[in-house]
């Protein structure tokens, strides 16, 4: 069912993402990374130790960070800005507002620990409200990749994209599933085509929405899978094509309900054609210490969620 | 051909009319910290700084200026229109609709001289670090320079900039504090007291130079004294003495003309204190 999307193996996202940081040093010399005493966590240490000058440690410092960034955007080069999704995103606002977004600054905001998943840290660092606040921003490109491969591939993408970028990834080892050479900022990949029932998920969400596909389609549900990486700019077109045929559809995120993709997905329905929806979201609520699967179990985002509202969406239309 | 001092008095001179008929013309804005910050950018636009009007966002090759206090933009607004960024009278579009002249400096209408948007205070100390970075790397000798407010100065993330800086010896940047001791609520004492700022700076590693911000022959000697620190492996700040709303003599001696625009008689009466010396902008 999923031929062309074998798991491979197992590696964290942020993995991903240093190895496209890597790759990127070596290929762009105008590319430079700062963090906020966090190498380790965003694993970037590859970059770093080959390119000690294109480096800046900021310590714990965050909005120094951040408005730095956009004065060396502004000297023509491609920073990249570090740390985890909750100090890069609500705790300097304001900063991303003004310095990046508003004044148009080629900043790339790239946060770890995205999400639930981060697990036993609990909720002070589990962030569940960055894709809103970052895809309210005008200007800003909102990425959220699913395994290692497409992280690393959305990495080397954003250099080339001129503009600010705010790209989301996580803490826990993940499948590997996604083949390179099909990430494309916008452009969302149909992993799976049905007819009853579209599945968009998001991130790490994009592998549990494979696994209920496989236990819906045993159960004679035809499931179209969708993997949503940019939520802003949204890919409409791919979204209300899948629809058209499919007439119901679950979203799927590590992210609140309200300002999530599922809000994204509502908006553009009820401008087109209305659509009845099942949100596998956090509900309003701030999430706990805790394993990874023991998390997404506990505040609805389980695979056994996303089989229930997909049972429940066809029966709704 | 460097200007007299003489010269540079009259600019301010005309400098400070435009800022009073901006903030007039649309009955907002912030007269009293611009006027005292006149000398400063007069000498920055027209003696001290190597720039090019010919504007070019990443400023290689050339010194740089960022406003971090952007709520004094009347002040910078005419620096730029009147050094040859933009048309002197596009200076009555200030703060009005379809207006590239925002209330706050900003580089999203596009107004040449501006390379990042101010106005929530704090921010343009760290962005004038980023790009004094970006010309180490570019090999770029050129300087950067930023203005703060001293009210500014109670917000944490300067705090951030000043320790970064120190730490990586950003010596390619000259910071000035315009201290006037006054901010919208009161004097900075009673709001929220500074301290000793050459204290404060010095033990975070900076070098620290003070200066009279209404005099323009100690303003030339003072950026050209921290002229002369800089490249030295410390970042250089100054301290700039103004006087907020100099020199208006009903606006000086208060914090009430940080952000009160004056009306029909008090423009005359203001503008009756000025000499006109380039020919004010057409309204």
């Amino acid at each position: 069912m999923f031929d062309d999307y074998q798991v491979t193996g197992k590696k964290g996202t942020r993995d991903g993402f240093g190895a496209g940081m890597a790759e990127l040093g070596r290929a762009n010399d105008q590319v430079v990374a700062l963090c906020a005493d966090l190498i380790g966590s965003l694993k970037i240490q590859k970059f770093i130790e080959e390119n000690p000058s294109r480096f800046f440690q900021a310590g714990i410092a965050e909005a120094n960070m951040m408005s730095m960034a956009a004065g060396l955007a502004t000297a023509g080069k491609i920073p990249f800005a570090t740390t985890f999704a909750n100090f890069a995103t609500g705790r300097v606002y304001d900063q991303i507002r003004q310095s990046i977004a508003y004044s148009d600054k080629n900043v790339k905001i790239c946060a770890s620990h995205a999400g639930l998943t981060l697990g036993e840290d609990g909720a002070t660092h589990q962030i569940l409200e960055d894709i809103g606040l970052m895809k309210m921003l005008p200007h800003m490109t909102v990425i959220n990749p699913c395994d290692y491969n497409q992280t690393k591939e959305a990495t080397l993408a954003i250099a080339k994209h001129h503009g600010p970028v705010y790209l989301r990834f996580g803490r826990p080892g993940w499948p590997i599933f996604m083949p390179e050479g099909k990430f494309e900022i916008g452009k969302a990949i149909t992993m799976k085509e049905g007819s009853d029932v579209t599945i968009l998920a998001t991130g790490h969400m994009v592998y549990y929405a494979m696994e209920a596909t496989k236990d819906l389609e045993s159960k004679g549900i035809s499931v179209e899978l969708i993997n949503i990486h940019t939520i802003k700019p949204l890919d409409n077109e791919a979204i209300l094509k899948s629809l058209a045929k499919t007439k119901c559809v679950v979203t799927c995120e590590e992210h609140q309900r309200n300002g999530g993709l599922g809000d994204s997905v509502a908006q553009l329905m009820s401008m087109n054609s209305p659509t009845p929806q099942e949100f596998i979201a956090v509900n309003d609520s701030f999430g706990e210490s805790g394993k990874p699967d023991q998390l997404l179990e506990k505040y609805g985002l389980g695979i056994s969620d996303i089989i229930t509202a997909a049972e429940r969406v066809v029966k709704r239309k | 051909m460097p200007r007299s001092i003489t010269e540079l008095e009259n600019i301010a001179s005309q400098i400070r009319r435009d800022i009073l008929r901006q903030v007039h013309s649309c009955s907002s804005g912030h007269p009293g910290g611009s006027l005292g910050c006149a000398d400063y950018f007069t000498a920055l636009y027209f003696h001290v700084m190597d720039h090019n009007t010919d504007f070019s966002m990443d400023g290689k090759g050339e010194d740089v200026f960022y406003l971090s206090n952007g709520h004094i933009s009347p002040v910078f607004y005419s620096a730029l229109a009147r050094s040859g960024y933009f048309p002197v009278d596009e200076l009555a579009t200030f703060r009005k609709i379809n207006s590239r002249l925002q209330g706050h400096p900003t580089t999203h209408e596009g107004l040449p001289g501006v390379r990042v948007a101010t106005g929530s205070l704090g921010q343009g100390l760290s962005v004038a670090i980023g790009m004094a970075l970006g010309k180490k790397l570019n090999n770029d000798d050129k300087t950067v320079y930023v203005l703060t407010g001293d009210g500014e100065l109670q917000e944490g993330q300067i705090w951030e900039a000043a320790l970064f800086a120190a730490h990586n010896k950003v010596d390619n940047l000259i910071v000035t504090v315009d201290s006037n001791g006054r901010q919208i609520d009161g004097d900075t004492e009673d709001v929220m007291s500074l301290g000793s700022l050459e204290d404060k700076w010095t033990s975070f590693g900076w070098e620290v130079l003070h200066m009279e911000g209404n005099n323009m022959e100690a303003v030339l000697n003072g950026l050209e004294a921290a002229k002369k620190k800089s490249g030295n492996g410390k970042p250089v700040i100054i301290i700039m003495n103004t006087e907020m709303g100099y020199p208006i003599d009903f606006m000086m001696g208060t914090h009430k003309w940080h952000g009160v625009a004056p009306n029909d008689e008090q423009l005359e009466n203001a503008l009756g204190q000025l000499e006109e010396t380039l020919g004010d902008y057409k309204i």
